[in-house]
């Protein structure tokens, strides 16, 4: 065990509508959908067409840049429908479940098996996407030999998961998955826990556990990594979510493909906030006839967490790499007076101009209001306060809003990703777009540099 | 309210979308978000947003400001009164005070506030509230005899040139408000300066002398007010400056709320302190025997420091760089004062120097940043 890695700034939300530690399995899905654009960066090139069948693990896209990363199918049945949206982009490749025909692939123990082995097994059989990469958080390159992988099971994103809980039905194909990885580093895995509890990850061998303690962010893995072993330029290193951890394990248990998605439908709107245990890519229905939503006021559903998420439909389906469906209602209501200081104190705020810490005690009710305007940059030294990397976060963005690639690169753009600053969105009193301002730097970053 | 809210939709249809006036939206969106927080919600990035707003943060300092505005139109009564030798109640100090300051704020914001909508509108983009505390800052820091017209031109020479002449709220280099102070200043010098211009109709009346402290110093003279009463603020100044005890409160206020930063107010106290302190050591002439602590709470340093040297957008940064920032503006202000007779008072020339400096000690501390980070890359790459 090597240091923890304690965190000082940063602001933990606490929001009504925790999942209740309870795992229900979903409704079958009738249908369920890849999303080309759960994978930053991505441009697909397909390889079905609409009407074919397809099997549990047949490929049904692969990246331009890189022919061998495969898109595989997570069930099996006929490929339905291709949503297209503004210049003819994929959005939705919609599978209709049939039949049940799955791809089997021969693999042997991890221990008798070499690293390129390995890497083709994960490229054929659809998992390499489990596998993201910094800088950017795109999709791992599979020439590259990372300077080490992350897994981060702490979760301090609001209404977060709990990552021992979810995993707990798992926990041999976790520490199969781990061993592969393993195989593909140099160094031995880092697994992030949370340091105030001590579970069965703790457990886990071959592993460097990184204890984290403290506020949100402290559960991204770009903070984790740059308390550990920041990225330096040139350097790669790689990033698996703990239940596609589980996944590769499976598939190396099993021989098939693996989809697994365990997700924790909470938020105040939740009947029922619980987890569900379901694959990539199922219809949202499935999970909140389950748990019910109070749909008497429009609500946002959001694939992930409020502060990094992405808003989907209540018809829409269950993102790629996320464990969490958030629900809240939505925010379209005006509030007079609601700029004075003191005012709508039940709205949650960093801010000492609000008296909003007396009433967290039981979490917040939240809604999707701006609460507020876009304005200049005014305020300074709010983004620090809830941004705990040795980085500038205000210098960063205006870095990237000026398209200036050395002063990006000389500023840290290769150490962070959009989520990290989730809380500055939040918190920041200008209501600065900081993720998008992030996010359209790193795309630039991708096209100039590479 | 919700029947005020529609009553506002109706008289907002025909600057909507595609509308005939439509280009005037942001000056009815001015008065419709100070009545209303609007209605929209987010679209991208972070789903959930803080309460807090730029409306809600540059209120907060108005609220800071209203202790020393207060006692600042009592004061201008008060030394009216103590210079007529009149008997006087504190509601007659007060009315004789608010006769003279009310126009001037009105004055303010009738003009400053003209220009920031004809620019919003020119530009297409909302009306920035940073003008609230601007157009307020200005009447409080001018001496209370300068006509209005004065304060007019002054008010449109700071929005203009320098604010909007650098793109708006969060583009300009140095402080607004000070800014329309210097000009006045500059261009107005006789009724800034010297001995007629700081009690209210001094000028009418004859051999009396209504110096400030720092003016009476300056001049070789003796200063015969008590520590207390220049805490407390009873002397003559600028309007709203006298009194440290409320640029105090306000002081409170703004690091409680968090809204003002600390450091450059304390690394402005470190500064002044110290420079006092060594020309107390020296003592070589009345100003520079004058007590380090008697130079926190005269003239305008406490109101400066609090007020102005706060501003966010034309201070430093980075937290490094308040330390340095507000540091260097209590060196300089103790610095001028005693070594430049013709400015009695520093601290305004020294927040306009440091607004001009203040990118260059946030590039200084952001290159530390840059540095360290570059440093890192070549050690990783030799250990390769």
């Amino acid at each position: 065990m090597s240091q923890g890695i304690s965190i000082k700034r940063g602001a933990n939300i606490n929001l009504i509508g925790e999942a209740e530690k309870l795992l229900s399995e979903a409704q079958p899905s009738k249908t369920f959908a890849l999303k080309p654009d759960n994978f930053f960066s991505l441009v697909p090139r397909l390889m079905v067409k609409v009407g074919e069948s397809v099997a549990k693990g047949t490929p049904v896209f692969h990246a331009k840049h890189d022919p061998r990363i495969l898109f595989v199918s997570p069930v099996s049945g006929v490929l339905k429908e291709i949503r297209r949206g503004s210049k003819r982009k994929i959005l939705d490749i919609v599978i209709e479940t049939k039949n049940d025909s799955v791809i089997k692939h021969d693999i042997k123990s991890v221990r008798k098996t070499d690293r390129k082995t390995i890497v083709e097994i994960l490229l054929k059989s659809g998992a390499w996407p489990f596998i993201k990469q910094r800088p950017y958080g795109i999709l791992a390159d599979p020439d590259v030999i990372p300077k080490s992988i992350y897994v981060s099971s702490c979760s301090t994103a609001p209404l977060g998961v709990d990552f021992e809980f979810l995993l707990k039905n798992d926990k041999d194909d976790f520490q199969l998955g781990i061993d592969v990885l393993n195989t593909l580093v140099e160094t031995p895995l880092n697994l992030s826990t949370d340091a105030s509890f001590s579970g069965f990850l703790e457990n886990i061998k071959g592993v460097n556990i990184l204890p984290v303690d403290g506020p949100h962010p402290a559960g991204n893995v770009s903070v984790q990594m740059q308390r550990h072993l920041p990225i330096n330029m040139g350097e790669k290193v790689w990033e698996v979510r703990p239940e596609d951890v589980a996944n590769i394990g499976k598939l190396f248990s099993s021989g098939e493909y693996s989809a697994q998605r365990t997700v924790a439908v909470a938020g105040s709107s939740v009947g029922h906030p619980q987890y569900i245990k379901t694959n990539i890519g199922a219809e949202i229905s499935t999970l909140i006839n389950l748990t019910g939503v109070d749909d008497s006021y429009p609500n946002r559903y959001i694939n992930g967490d409020v502060l990094s998420g992405v808003s989907v439909s209540a018809q829409g389906y269950i993102d790629f790499y996320n464990n969490l469906l958030t629900i809240i209602p939505e925010g379209n209501h005006s509030r007079m007076f609601g700029w004075l200081p003191f005012m709508d104190n039940k709205i949650p705020s960093l801010s000492n101009t609000s008296f909003s810490w007396l009433f967290g005690k039981k979490g917040y009710y939240v809604d999707t209001n701006m609460n507020g305007e876009e304005r200049a940059f005014v305020v300074t030294g709010e983004m620090e306060k809830v941004f705990p990397m040795d980085i500038y976060p205000m210098q960063l963005l205006k870095a990237c809003m000026a398209e200036d690639i050395e002063k990006m690169e000389a500023l840290g753009i290769y150490e962070v990703i959009p989520e990290d600053f989730g809380l500055i969105d939040y918190a920041s009193t200008s209501k600065i777009e900081a993720q998008e301002i992030i996010r359209g730097g790193i795309e630039l970053m991708i096209k100039e540099v590479g | 309210m919700s029947f005020l809210r529609k009553k506002l939709d109706d008289l907002k249809r025909p600057f909507g979308k595609g509308e005939k006036w439509e280009k005037y939206a942001p000056a009815i969106n001015a008065f419709d978000t100070f009545l209303f927080v609007p209605n929209h919600t987010t679209k991208t990035g972070a789903h959930i947003r803080d309460a807090v707003d730029l409306k809600r943060t540059m209120v907060t300092v108005i609220i800071a400001l209203i202790p020393a505005l207060v006692y600042g139109i009592y004061n201008t009564g008060y030394q009216y009164y103590v210079q007529t030798g009149e008997a006087f109640t504190f509601l007659d100090a007060f009315i004789h005070g608010s006769w003279k300051i009310f126009p001037m704020i009105v004055v303010s914001y009738i003009v400053g506030l003209t220009i920031e909508f004809i620019f919003a509108v020119y530009r297409g983009h909302e009306v920035n509230e940073g003008y609230l505390v601007t157009g307020l800052l200005i009447p409080m820091i001018m001496p209370v005899d300068i006509p209005l017209w004065m304060v007019a031109i002054s008010v449109a020479f700071a929005v203009l040139i320098a604010k909007e002449a650098f793109g708006g709220t969060g583009m300009n280099i140095l402080n607004p408000a000070l800014t329309a102070r210097a000009f006045a200043f500059f261009a107005y010098p006789t009724y800034m300066s010297g001995n007629k211009v700081w009690v209210s109709e001094a000028s009418n009346m004859d051999g009396i002398s209504g110096e400030t402290i720092l003016g009476t110093l300056a001049a070789g003279g003796k200063v015969d007010y008590s520590f207390f009463e220049m805490f407390q603020g009873s002397i003559p100044g600028s309007i709203a400056e006298t009194s440290a005890f409320f640029v105090l409160i306000g002081a409170f206020i703004l690091i409680a709320t968090g809204v003002g930063s600390w450091r450059i107010m304390l690394g402005g106290i470190f500064g002044a302190a110290l420079v006092g302190l060594l020309f107390n050591l020296w003592g070589a002439n009345a100003l520079m025997s004058f007590s380090w602590v008697n130079h926190l709470v005269v003239g305008g340093f406490a109101f400066g420091l609090v007020f102005m040297a706060t501003d966010p957008v034309s201070g430093s940064q980075t937290n490094k760089g308040k330390w340095i920032y507000g540091f260097l503006i209590g060196v300089f202000c103790i610095l001028i004062r005693v070594f430049n007779p013709a400015y009695p008072e520093g601290v305004m020339l020294a927040i306009l120097l440091m607004n001009v400096f203040a990118p260059t000690i946030d590039h200084y501390v952001i290159q530390g940043n840059i540095s360290k980070r570059k440093k890192r890359w070549a050690t990783a790459l030799k250990t390769v």
